[in-house]
């Protein structure tokens, strides 16, 4: 536990040593706001809710965490420093777990630069903060989930843009499972189970149910299990290059 | 005195191609080992495995006793590691970075300060503790590289061409730190300055094609020259053909040969047979036959001639 906050703090240090953060950052908070005032048109709806907002969130992530995973892995094997770090005594898990929980804190920091929103609809009305609370819970567990995913892409490769394509593929297909678009490219071969659990696998399925205010316990499971699943993948894929 | 690094047998196959190829030799404490080898013969990749890294695809290593595979977190505990080219992250401060490499090697607080202040005198550092890595030369940057494997006093020191990029006063700097730190630890070094080897080296290895071609101290590599230790002798013009022919019959002599030097003389390089010692032999000679000559000298012969000897020419190895 002490590594993976060691590995951590240096890895969120190298996050704003850049400008990269901040103009990450900026651009979320941007979009957020853009997609909601005005594709979401706001005001126009006469609600005190934030579902518009939420809504735009895995469309966001999917553009934007691959952006900020892409580098986990790929950076390290490319300037090197992964023989640094993997040869320091601390375990495939901990290096794994250490440079995710970075990359999730700060996707967390973008998230929370977002609440002068939150703060703009208590003003303007009386909306459900039970709900909202819900909704940014279930916004950072998606983000973890996409993040992960992201992880394992670029322990994959040494070059980010294909760490950032092939993340951005695996969230889209995670994200759209839940849709025909999807699904009846299985239905014609695949097993009715497997078409299930693609369709249960839906990110946007799961979003959409917790920004309703409707967060269940499987939910959280859910995401949990995405994370745990595609970061064990991580570990394999890492080590499997230490084997190679 | 104890083994520190042992290992026996240890192969590295990447698909098809075998890079290391069942390497086994034992290290001890107060040795220093170098890694001699053509570029691509498998010295990286067996110190990758050593430091863990790589897995090996058969044999093991140990290091204290430790298998590297069992318990690797213990083993990289006990080994300061430089990688090739020594990749620290480049957007950290020298502090921040060796602060980093501090806590993971479980120092903190004031102890991780006090050593990195000890490790950074040492290395001399201090003039750039606070830039960032990126903006240092290939001196600094070797250097902190050097700084963060010693930073927790590791028993045993990988180290993977520490001088190379180097300009003679750090080479100089990086051999006297090897040598002061030599006799409490067990230390490898990659190298393909041969020079090096006689400097810092208590024994050498020679790998070609990933096999181990020879093992001894830079004496014993040298003897397998037919050159060891020949006399030389360089000789006037006029007494060329009396001298060829009476150091010939010198006992102990097998082998006579003539070359022209570049500034004219002629200089007779005079083997001796295994074992013989023949300067009071040639000495002789050279007083009663009135042979006039302007040098005489024993030549140990270079470990480049024993390199290129054992690792076939490098041609076909480069």
């Amino acid at each position: 536990m002490r590594n993976i906050w060691i590995i951590a703090k240096r890895e969120l240090h190298g996050y704003f040593t850049t400008p990269m953060a901040f103009i990450f950052i900026a651009i979320f908070v941007a979009l957020t706001g853009a997609f909601t005032f005005y594709i979401g048109r706001f005001f126009d709806r006469g609600q005190a809710s934030l579902e518009t907002f939420f809504s735009f969130h895995p469309w966001l992530y999917l553009l934007l965490v691959p952006a900020v995973a892409m580098r986990l892995w790929s950076e390290e094997r490319k300037s090197g420093t992964i023989e640094q770090l993997l040869t320091l005594p601390i375990t495939t898990a901990d290096a794994v777990l250490g440079k995710f929980a970075a990359a999730w804190l700060f996707c967390g920091i973008a998230l929370v630069s977002t609440v002068p929103i939150w703060i703009t609809v208590s003003y303007l009305g009386d909306p459900d903060h039970g709900v909202i609370t819900l909704s940014y819970v279930g916004s950072f567990l998606m983000a973890g989930a996409f993040l992960s995913i992201g992880s394992c892409m670029s322990a994959l490769t040494r070059n980010q843009i294909i760490a950032f394509i092939a993340s951005a593929a695996v969230c889209f297909v995670f994200t759209m499972s839940g849709l025909d678009l999807v699904l009846n490219f299985f239905r014609g071969w695949a097993p009715t189970f497997l078409v299930d659990v693609i369709a249960a696998s839906s990110f946007l399925v799961r979003f959409e149910s917790v920004t309703r205010g409707v967060m269940e316990f499987r939910d959280i499971v859910f995401f949990v299990s995405m994370m745990a699943f595609w970061l064990f993948a991580t570990s394999v894929a890492v080590d499997a290059k230490k084997a190679a | 005195m104890e083994t520190m690094v042992e290992l026996d047998n240890l192969s590295k196959h990447f698909g098809p191609f075998v890079a290391v190829d069942g390497i086994s030799l034992k290290v001890r404490k107060g040795e220093v080992l170098g890694f001699l080898g053509p570029n691509g013969a498998g010295k990286s990749t067996t110190m990758r495995m050593v430091a863990g890294f790589l897995t090996a695809t058969s044999g093991t290593a140990k290091v204290c006793g430790h298998d590297v595979e069992a318990e690797p977190v213990l083993v990289k505990s006990l080994i300061g590691y430089m990688a090739e080219g020594s990749p620290s992250y480049e957007d950290m401060t020298v502090r921040a970075f060796l602060k980093f490499i501090a806590e993971v090697r479980g120092l903190s607080g004031r102890p991780a300060a006090v050593r990195i202040e000890e490790v950074v005198s040492k290395i001399k550092l201090e003039a750039v503790i606070d830039r960032s890595i990126e903006v240092l030369s290939k001196g600094y940057k070797r250097r902190v590289g050097m700084a963060q494997a010693i930073l927790h006093d590791p028993p045993v020191l990988i180290l993977d061409e520490p001088t190379d990029g180097l300009d003679p006063n750090q080479k100089h700097h990086v051999r006297t730190l090897i040598e002061e730190m030599a006799s409490e630890k067990a230390i490898i070094v990659s190298t393909h300055i041969l020079e090096e080897v006689e400097a810092v080296c208590t024994r050498a290895v020679v790998i070609g094609n990933g096999k181990l071609l020879a093992d001894g101290t830079s004496e014993d590599l040298l003897s397998i020259l037919p050159e060891h230790d020949a006399i030389h002798v360089v000789v006037k013009p006029v007494t060329v053909d009396l001298a060829v022919s009476k150091l010939q019959t010198v006992p102990g002599v097998s082998r006579v040969t003539l070359t022209q030097r570049a500034d004219g003389a002629s200089q007779i390089a005079c083997m001796p047979r295994e074992g013989a010692e023949i300067i009071d032999g040639i000495n002789s000679v050279l007083r009663d036959d009135g042979i006039s000559y302007s040098e005489v000298y024993k030549h140990r012969g270079d470990l480049d001639a024993v390199f290129r000897k054992i690792t076939g020419g490098g041609s076909n190895n480069a």
